[in-house]
């Protein structure tokens, strides 16, 4: 049917129409971080200059929310790699009782709302008096990053042959070189697609953040200050458009590497 | 994979070849006899994070809403009560939770309706090139930054922004402030009414609703459609009967996230609309300065009720095959 008739005209436009509302209002930031107006959000913008990419340079709280934002996210989704491999290792492997409850249990921190597991979070740090710390954000956020890792890693091994493993065994390697040379080599990409979909996350995190984080600042807690109560438009604009390039590069790159065979990479966010 | 699960059995039988020596050759043997080691090995350190850490703190919440605060001294006491969850029955309560699910079934609906086209166009016409652009084109909103995309939907709802400059330059303003002007969904300007509220909503959550139901599209054999053709069904019909009864399931499916995330969400209607709470921010302001953890936990468990009552009709309708 399809390939004899041509696309119904309403349903291009109606389809290219979505796809300009959900670019547009993104590439909309671009133009601003560029404006001289730093008043107000005027459009179209009085002219346009490159003075606030300097300033925001100069910012030093930028560059402190930057800087707590990249560690959180690298040792989250270090966490998150480990723990994700092997709860996706081992429902592969085997079956066994309770493992469809595993998927769920793994999956649930990112279908609840955020907003459940963050006042949850806050709920067991006021009972069990713990103060708030960096490890107090490391802990939210690895605990929604393992879905992710384990969506990219479970879809690999069931791509990845069983009879595979078995021949390594075969000819004599033990589990262990099994591991370092048949499996992980599989499993390689998916890793680092799962990783840098993890970052991601992370980097972005806003809402488990605000429960956890209590005077800490990290880039997105930066960014919501700004936004309820606007000081520094202009340097928010620029810090806007580079979180825009930052996020994007690694959502790129896992689709580059995830690209044949399972586009499962951003799977389910 | 099946490592040691499928094959040989456990019965340990005489071996053939000998032991393997050192310790990494010696574990290596283990796993091989006792596969059920290795899987216990694999399962405990993320069954312990997620168990203590997650699965612990939901706990804490759910006690939490069974504690009360002490009135006079606005400390926390630690004795199971209902009178917290009495306070939820407040007619300023219920408001909030009235208006939160409203909003979540509007907003739901809304994205349903224009994520169809965009799905169904990715998923039956595009083909090559297109289809990865369709991909990438729902992708790369789907995964960049939260913040930003409300920022983005501030500059534009701005009174001096984009959208009113629009409305100017078409001489629509007339139009505009006729809706501003209507009783629930108008205010002041655009972003601050819950009309923009809605906006920012649906373009948020937008591609949580593209994804599945072009997945649920994409598995509608063609010969499905041909037979209906070759039965004499005109397209519409076709439409009508074969493909949007089995499209369904994937829009119920992205209806899970939109609807959950929009009962959980604080941030968007505070930077965009009225001041009238929704659960998100009526938990978010109990938990912080007011310090009333009970009543911010006894709210945050409405929106998992409400899930689970969701999860549990869409179960019904086979959404979850859809996911």
């Amino acid at each position: 049917m399809r390939s004899e008739r041509a696309t119904p005209l309403g349903l291009k436009v109606a389809a290219g129409a979505g796809l300009a509302f959900l670019h547009l209002p993104i590439l909309l930031i671009f133009v601003y971080a560029f404006t001289t107006e730093d008043k107000s959000y005027q459009w179209p913008p009085p002219g346009f200059t490159a003075q606030w990419l300097a300033v925001t340079w100069n910012r030093p709280d930028v560059w402190q929310a930057l800087a707590l934002s990249v560690k959180v996210a690298a040792i989250s989704t270090a966490i998150a790699l480990v723990l994700g491999t092997l709860c996706a290792a081992a429902v592969s492997q085997s079956r066994f009782f309770g493992r469809e409850t595993i998927s769920l249990l793994v999956i649930l921190p990112i279908a609840l709302p955020g907003i459940i597991t963050g006042i949850a979070l806050r709920s067991a740090f006021s009972i069990a008096e713990i103060p708030f710390s960096f490890w107090t954000i490391v802990l939210g956020h690895a605990t929604f990053c393992v879905v992710v890792v384990y969506n990219n890693a479970v879809a690999r091994f069931r791509r990845t042959s069983a009879s595979l493993i078995e021949a390594s065994f075969d000819l004599g390697a033990d589990g262990f070189q099994t591991f370092r040379y048949v499996i992980l080599p599989n499993l390689g990409t998916a890793l680092l697609a799962g990783g840098m979909l993890a970052f991601a996350l992370s980097f972005d995190e806003v809402i488990v953040t605000t429960f956890t984080a209590g005077q800490q600042q990290t880039l997105p807690i930066w960014m919501l200050e700004e936004l309820v109560r606007p000081r520094q438009r202009p340097v928010t604009n620029v810090v806007a458009m580079v979180v825009v390039i930052v996020t994007l590069i690694p959502i790129l790159a896992a689709f580059y590497i995830t690209r044949d065979g399972d586009q499962i990479a951003g799977g389910g966010k | 994979m099946s490592v040691a699960a499928t094959t040989l059995s456990r019965s340990g039988g005489p071996a053939i070849l000998e032991g393997r020596g050192g310790l990494f050759g010696a574990l290596s043997d283990l796993f091989w006899r006792r596969p059920g080691l290795l899987l216990l090995l694999l399962l405990a350190p993320p069954l312990a994070w997620l168990g203590i850490v997650y699965l612990g703190s939901l706990a804490a919440l759910l006690a939490h809403s069974f504690f009360s605060i002490d009135a006079f001294s606005g400390l926390i006491v630690y004795e199971p009560t209902l009178r917290t969850y009495g306070e939820l029955l407040l007619p300023a309560n219920i408001d909030i939770i009235v208006r939160t699910v409203a909003m979540a079934a509007i907003v739901t609906l809304a994205s349903a309706a224009i994520a169809f086209p965009i799905a169904y166009y990715a998923a039956r016409y595009a083909r090559g090139k297109w289809k990865a652009l369709f991909y990438l084109g729902v992708m790369l909103p789907l995964w960049s930054s939260y913040l930003v995309k409300v920022y983005a939907w501030k500059l534009i709802l701005a009174k001096e922004g984009i959208l009113n400059w629009l409305f100017a330059k078409l001489h629509m303003t007339w139009l505009l402030e006729a809706w501003l002007s209507l009783p629930v969904v108008g205010g002041n300007s655009l972003s601050f009414s819950y009309t923009g509220t809605f906006i920012v909503f649906v373009y948020a959550w937008l591609p949580f609703m593209i994804l599945p139901i072009q997945a649920a599209l994409e598995r509608v054999p063609v010969s499905l459609t041909e037979a209906s053709a070759d039965l004499g069904a005109r397209p519409r019909q076709t439409f009508r009967h074969v493909i949007f009864p089995l499209a369904l399931p994937g829009i119920v499916a992205g209806s899970i996230f939109t609807f959950s995330l929009t009962l959980g969400d604080y941030i968007i209607p505070q930077i965009v609309g009225t001041s009238r709470l929704f659960i998100g921010q009526a938990v978010y302001a109990h938990q912080g300065t007011a310090g009333n953890i009970p009543l911010a936990a006894a709210f945050s468990v409405v929106p998992i009720v409400v899930m689970g009552f969701y999860l549990w009709g869409a179960r019904r309708m086979g959404a979850f095959n859809a996911l």
